[in-house]
């Protein structure tokens, strides 16, 4: 009761104040471990690729063909996977979606399960899958199809095969979200004013899952431009992405602001990517909060 | 029409059999090769044997990488849970709009952020303080990994709960903190749980961070990786054969645990 006496003793503003004041003690922990942890040393390190005053290491990485080639595989990967993924993904979202429970159920598992088991045990099963002496070259050979063994590995298409099979779910759940928050009487009022099966799907549909799509891609482009064990692994060498190259940078020669300046490329997309996904979805639906983050 | 939407509709399972098929195949692959008696990789496999899962257990440091993969993952969540609900109320309760929304993207940013960045950020930072191949190095690193998951999950659940609920218990004499505690957190379980095995996962799964921050002591995902890397033996299969089952169990646990009590969140 003495709660509500002090309560009532005050004025609203100054209620609120003290409201504010100790939700505020609720956020410090863990805004202060991540200011100590990441942020801080975030910004020591993108300044060491400007600490000189040159952006040296910057026009070394913008400029050396090398570096360049890198730079271009990682965006065409990225927007390769990007591409396949919706393509693949977007139709299983529906199917998710309009389907019975036990199917949906089905459908969930088969999504669900490789995307909580390890990178490396499905990177390790593509291997073994693919590999010149994989099973998928094994039985074209004993079918009589082909030869002699295909080169499905260390090549992009390899790496591909390894980023839309790790990165689809991604791309399944926010389009699935999108789709089951569709009142399904709007298609019904699209229809019954004479819309066909088609201009519904353009014209209502589509529209209305564009959020979900949006984040999708956003989500799996952004983690593309990161992939790091993929390329590694997959592509054995031939296909080597910016994460690749930081990593070797920094282990092999210790060549910190050239490491730097690299980071904030990459840092520096994918803030780009989630800020324009941020004013599409806007764009399209009028209040930023009606993106899901995942 | 009819004969038309209802081969639509055929194509459309079809089409998506495949795609799910291509998201299984890769599992279900592995369980043959782990049983196989040959020593390299060979399919069909010519006998059966459990020489590889024999090898695995009797390895130490397969068995040591499994067991710190597993404590600092319990950790991780431990620690995630920890921060992570709390900023939730704040992010969630907090009327300052502009100052709560920026901090509401601040602390999803770990998962913008590419992951090489923040392993070698973490890295020059816990190298300054001699963590490197420490635990506590591990679970701080994978900490920042597995909080967005934690905060986003969370606060969903929060901007859905009627917070007259907890109103009435305070009504009822109860104070905040009695009634969060009492009437708020037990309707949050369900996504305390999912967060919480998020974050699990996330440290599980975790190599980057592992390969700067776990100095000799290697976690599962790094030994798995030196192995893929170097010595590319059936060990491998029967190590994924045992992870992938041990995902299946914690992922119905979860699923029966943050569930059960509310069958009608799932429901469409």
């Amino acid at each position: 009761m003495i709660g509500i006496d002090r309560a009532t003793a005050r004025s609203p503003r100054v209620r609120h104040g003290w409201r504010e004041a100790k939700l505020v003690l609720l956020a410090i922990p863990a805004l202060l471990f991540l200011v100590i942890v990441l942020f801080v040393p975030l910004i020591n390190l993108l300044s060491l690729g400007a600490a000189s005053g040159t952006f040296a290491p910057y026009r070394h990485a913008l400029s050396d063909p090398l570096y360049l080639t890198v730079i271009g595989i990682t965006f065409s990967i990225a927007l390769a996977t990007t591409a396949i993924c919706l393509i693949l993904g977007y139709p299983v979202a529906y199917l998710l979606s309009t389907s019975s429970r036990l199917m949906t159920a089905v459908g969930f598992v088969c999504v669900l399960l490789p995307f909580w088991t390890s990178l490396l045990v499905r990177t390790y099963a593509w291997i073994a899958l693919l590999g010149r002496n994989g099973i998928i070259n094994r039985l074209l050979l004993e079918w009589g199809v082909i030869s002699e063994p295909l080169r499905l590995l260390y090549n992009s298409g390899g790496v591909l095969v390894g980023t839309v099979h790790v990165l689809l779910p991604y791309m399944i759940f926010p389009i699935y979200a999108a789709m089951v928050r569709i009142d399904r009487d709007l298609l019904l009022a699209a229809e019954g004013l004479g819309a066909g099966p088609v201009s519904v799907f353009w014209r209502v549909y589509l529209p209305l899952t564009l959020p979900g799509l949006f984040a999708g891609c956003a989500l799996v482009f952004i983690l593309s431009l990161s992939a790091f064990v993929t390329p590694a692994l997959l592509g054995g060498g031939r296909v080597i992405m910016i994460a690749n190259i930081i990593q070797t940078e920094v282990s092999q020669f210790l060549n910190w602001p050239f490491a730097s300046a690299l980071s904030a490329i990459v840092l520096a997309s994918a803030i780009f990517v989630y800020g324009a996904l941020g004013l599409l979805t806007r764009a399209q639906h009028g209040s930023p909060r009606s993106q899901a983050y995942v | 029409m009819q004969l038309k939407s209802r081969l639509l509709r055929a194509t459309l399972v079809a089409y998506c059999s495949i795609v799910l098929a291509f998201l299984m195949l890769p599992l279900v692959i592995v369980f043959p090769l782990s049983v196989s008696s040959a020593t390299y990789l060979q399919f069909p496999p010519p006998g059966f044997s459990w020489r590889w899962f024999e090898s695995y257990l009797g390895s130490p440091s397969w068995v040591q990488a499994t067991v710190l993969s597993i404590e600092v993952g319990c950790m991780t969540s431990a620690l995630a849970v920890l921060l992570g609900v709390p900023l939730a109320f704040y992010l969630t309760r907090s009327r300052l709009r502009p100052i709560s929304a920026s901090l509401d993207k601040l602390s999803v940013s770990p998962l913008i952020i590419p992951s090489i960045v923040t392993a070698i950020v973490v890295y020059r930072l816990f190298a300054s303080y001699q963590m490197i191949g420490t635990r506590t190095g591990l679970v701080l690193g994978h900490t920042i990994l597995a909080l967005p998951f934690v905060v986003v999950v969370v606060s969903a659940a929060l901007r859905t709960f009627d917070p007259v609920l907890e109103d009435a218990a305070m009504g009822l004499g109860a104070g905040r903190l009695r009634a969060v505690l009492y009437v708020t957190l037990p309707q949050l379980r369900p996504s305390i749980l999912s967060g919480a095995f998020f974050a699990f996962m996330a440290s599980f799964d975790d190599l980057i961070l592992a390969l700067y921050l776990s100095g000799a002591n290697m976690t599962l995902p790094r030994k798995t990786f030196e192995n893929i890397l170097f010595a590319i033996d059936p060990t491998i299969a029967a190590v994924s054969v045992l992870q992938i089952l041990f995902v299946v169990v914690l992922g119905g646990a979860w699923y029966a645990f943050a569930y059960r009590t509310r069958p009608a969140s799932l429901a469409r």
